[in-house]
Parts: C-alpha cells; sequence; structure tokens
C-alpha cells in the first residue's frame, strides 16, 4: 500500500489545491504588477507572437469578404464618389491656399513675439485590424507595430477629428485606446471661447463629458472642443468633440456638460496615426516651502 | 443506468497532445472571430469549454498549470488585464479536474447541470476581477456563461466523437 501511495505521489507532484492556490497567487501578482507598473510589456508581445497567427486567421474571413464587396463596386457608384471627392478637394484646395498664408503669418506672428514655433507633425496610415472582444472597452487593434516603429502615447486621428492613442504596440500591432474609453482623458479647449478644459471618455456609450467645469461656466451647444496642445501628447488645435447637452442644475457645484465626438470612432477601418511630438521642457522643481504650513498644501508634483 | 452509457465506448484512443493543442488553437480562433454587439455578448467561451472538456476527460495530461497558460494566451490576444483570463481558467481547471470523475459518469444532460456551476464559477471570477478594476459589477457577462453552458454537450461530443472515430480506423 504505502508503495503505491508513494508512486502516486511522484506520479501526480503537488496537489489540486496547492496548484490552485500557487496559480491563483501568480495571476493576482501578475494582474497587479500589469495595473501598477509596465514590466510586463514585454512579456506580452512575446507571447502575442504566439497568438497573432491565430487573430490573422479570424480576421481573413471579414478581410476577404470586405476585399470582394470592394471589387464588385459599380462604375456609377465610382463615378459618383469620384465626382464628389473632385468637388470636395476644389472646395479643400481654396481653403489650403489660405491656410498657407495663414500658417506663415502665424510663424512670423510668434517669431515677433518670440514664442516657441508650433512644429508640423507627420502623420502615418493605419487600418484597422479588429475591435477589442471585451464589451466594455472602447479599443482598436491596428496593423502597424514596433516594426513600422509606432510608439506608445502617438495620437490616432482620421479626417475629421481626434479617435485615440497608441497605448501598447505589438511587434505587428499596435492598441489604440479610443478617446470614449472611460476615464481616458484629453485635454481640450473651446474654440470659441479659448476655454481650458479636460474631456473625459463615459465609457459605455460613444460619448464624452467635461467634468469639474463651473455651473457658470461659458460655455454652449454646439461649440466645438480642439486638442489644447498643454500635455505635450496631443499637438495644439485638432477637432475632438462637439458640444451636444449641458444640464446647469444648481443643485450641483459642476455642470454636466455631455458631448459627441467629431472623428468617427467607432465608424472607419482607415486611421492616421501622428508622430510623436516633441518632448515638453521639464518640468520646475517646486521650490522647498519656507513653513510647514505653506508645505502641506504643496501640490505632490 | 446512468453511468454505463451504452453509445459510449469503453476505450477511446489515447489523446494525442497535437489534438489537444489544435483544438485549443481552434477555440482561441473561435473567440477571436469579429464578434460585434450583441453577438459578442452572447458569444460562449470557446477556451473555457474545451479547457473544461480536457480537465474532466483527460485531467492527467491538461490541469491547472496548463489552463493557466492557456488563460495568459487568451489575455494577450484579447488586450484584458495580464492574468484575468489566466485567474478564472485556474479556478475552471480546478473545478474540472476535481469533480472529473463524477462528471464522466453523468450522461450529456446531466454533465450540463453540473458544468454550468463550474463555469457560473468561472465567470464569476472574471466579474469580480472587472468589476476590482473598473467598479462596477458587469452582469452582461452572465449571458456569455449561459451560452458557454449550453454549448457544453454539442462541443463535448464532437470532440467525444473525434477520437471515435480515429479508433474505428485503425
Amino acid at each position: 500500500m504505502g508503495s503505491t501511495q508513494t508512486f502516486q505521489v511522484l506520479n501526480r507532484g503537488p496537489g489540486h489545491t496547492a496548484r490552485l492556490v500557487f496559480f491563483v497567487v501568480l495571476s493576482v501578482l501578475l494582474m497587479f504588477v500589469d495595473t501598477r507598473y509596465r514590466y510586463l510589456e514585454s512579456t506580452r508581445s512575446a507571447l502575442s507572437m504566439l497568438v497573432s497567427p491565430i487573430q490573422r486567421l479570424a480576421t481573413l474571413p471579414n478581410t476577404l469578404w470586405l476585399q470582394a464587396s470592394d471589387f464588385f463596386v459599380t462604375q456609377s457608384k465610382l463615378l459618383n464618389e469620384n465626382n464628389i471627392l473632385h468637388t470636395q478637394h476644389e472646395r479643400d484646395s481654396a481653403q489650403l491656399i489660405q491656410w498657407h498664408s495663414l500658417l506663415q503669418e502665424n510663424q512670423q506672428l510668434r517669431l515677433l513675439l518670440a514664442l516657441q514655433q508650433r512644429t508640423p507633425f507627420a502623420s502615418q496610415f493605419a487600418e484597422i485590424v479588429y475591435a477589442e472582444r471585451d464589451i466594455f472597452r472602447r479599443k482598436v487593434l491596428i496593423n502597424k507595430g514596433t516594426s513600422s516603429n509606432m510608439q506608445a502615447g502617438q495620437v490616432v486621428m482620421d479626417d475629421k477629428g481626434i479617435v485615440g492613442q497608441i497605448t501598447r504596440v505589438y511587434p505587428w500591432l499596435s492598441e489604440v485606446t479610443l478617446i470614449t474609453e472611460k476615464d481616458h482623458a484629453v485635454p481640450v479647449q473651446v474654440l470659441r471661447s479659448g476655454l481650458r478644459s479636460v474631456a473625459f471618455g463615459a465609457g459605455d456609450t460613444s460619448q464624452l463629458s467635461l467634468r469639474y467645469m463651473p455651473v457658470s461656466t461659458d460655455i454652449q451647444n454646439g461649440d466645438i472642443l480642439v486638442t489644447s496642445g498643454i500635455d505635450g501628447i496631443y499637438p495644439p488645435g485638432i477637432p475632438v468633440a462637439r458640444v451636444e447637452k449641458i444640464e446647469r442644475d444648481a443643485a450641483y457645484p459642476f455642470a454636466q456638460i455631455i458631448c459627441l465626438p467629431l472623428g468617427g470612432v467607432d465608424k472607419h477601418r482607415q486611421l492616421l496615426v501622428l508622430s510623436a511630438t516633441p518632448p515638453l521642457p521639464e518640468r520646475p522643481v517646486a521650490e522647498p516651502a519656507p513653513t510647514a504650513t505653506k508645505s502641506k498644501k504643496a501640490l505632490p508634483h | 443506468m446512468p453511468y454505463l452509457d451504452q453509445n459510449q465506448p469503453e476505450i477511446l484512443r489515447p489523446v494525442s497532445s497535437l489534438f489537444i493543442f489544435t483544438s485549443v488553437a481552434c477555440a482561441l480562433f473561435l473567440n477571436g472571430l469579429p464578434w460585434e454587439g450583441l453577438w459578442l455578448t452572447l458569444r460562449p467561451d470557446f477556451v473555457a469549454v474545451v479547457m473544461l472538456y480536457w480537465c474532466t476527460h483527460k485531467p492527467l495530461r491538461v490541469g491547472i498549470g496548463l489552463s493557466w497558460l492557456v488563460g495568459l494566451l487568451a489575455d494577450v490576444s484579447d488586450a484584458s488585464l495580464f492574468g484575468q483570463h489566466a485567474l478564472s481558467y485556474t479556478v475552471l481547471a480546478f473545478g474540472g479536474v476535481v469533480l472529473s470523475r463524477r462528471i464522466r459518469m453523468f450522461d450529456l444532460r446531466e454533465q450540463t447541470t453540473q458544468v454550468s456551476l463550474i463555469l457560473l464559477l468561472t465567470y464569476a471570477v472574471y466579474a469580480l476581477v472587472h468589476w476590482q478594476a473598473n467598479g462596477h459589477v458587469a452582469w452582461v457577462y452572465f449571458l456569455g456563461c449561459v451560452t458557454s453552458t449550453l454549448l457544453w454537450a454539442p462541443m463535448s461530443a464532437l470532440l467525444q466523437s473525434m477520437r471515435q472515430t480515429r479508433t474505428d480506423r485503425e
């Protein structure tokens, strides 16, 4: 009897409960490290190499369907689309000439005022491979990764406005967090009044909200929000959202402001990835406060 | 006699590792199809069902460790929190391995009720992590638990028949 028991122990290794506890602790540890620190990105991208062939295969039927439907487009539809694009191109080029002269003028004015020049940004074209599987997440994966010099933090937009930001880079894929993802923040400015604010994603729906704006704030329905550019991530002046609904209830200290994104956040397949903006100058080190009472009020950064 | 199913062959061919690997890869493929909207909500977790099948039918080959590893792969392919699927699949595998003999004694209909509890626990663990990370309980996830439970009978019948036909050929 004794020998069989020894045999079983040698054959099976540690018991099920011990294994359960070990792997549960390991998983919890991994989740903790993943949320708090960024040590596991290399492991993730190494494992993604194993999974990416399967993922590519899974998106193949959809891609083939899209390509097939592209192939069977009628000539009249193409001609119609071509006409529309022509008229739009002519209208845009007239505006572009104006824009060039304005750019020159702006640069000269900035030189005169000794302000920092706005740097032009290059963009790269990318296509959405698939959307996030989780129904509560607002993320998409695009077909450019570290092999195309993608970096976390780069801004993704379409022809209408900001769509999101690259948050994770794999060898051939990048994960884009959309601006409607819960708690995703974009520093914005109201185009009409120049008011600065931060637009947060609302999560479940395709909406954005401006938080912590006083009830008396100067904002109206239909106001366009553009990026303010003071964060060093989003280049300034790109359209983000339009104000849709404002609720000013005197019972609450802040107004509830709901905005809809201008960019096709969950519409298009083709996106533009902007090259990384130059880093901002270092934050000045906070001067040590002379008295103890002041040091308590000082901000942590 | 519930434990002596006449249709079920007594001896099945020993499962090759390639077969297990292929079935898990197929499950990852099915999970990775471009599901959207309502379909995504109702999508059963193919990987969980396949892993539960192997954990109950081959508990010495496929156990907690392998399920954890497959969970990590699911995490990477879903871009979810690193360890979220791994944790829930660990619980799933534990339930499957511990109850493996009991589950194999029943026929498919009775197995479904047994399996539903294990899957419910797995989804509960997943939802618990989601609640801790995001601050709200996602009840919609449990719709997927129902479809996963319904998938158990066809999926295990399919895998069982694939093992069986191989023996018939020889």
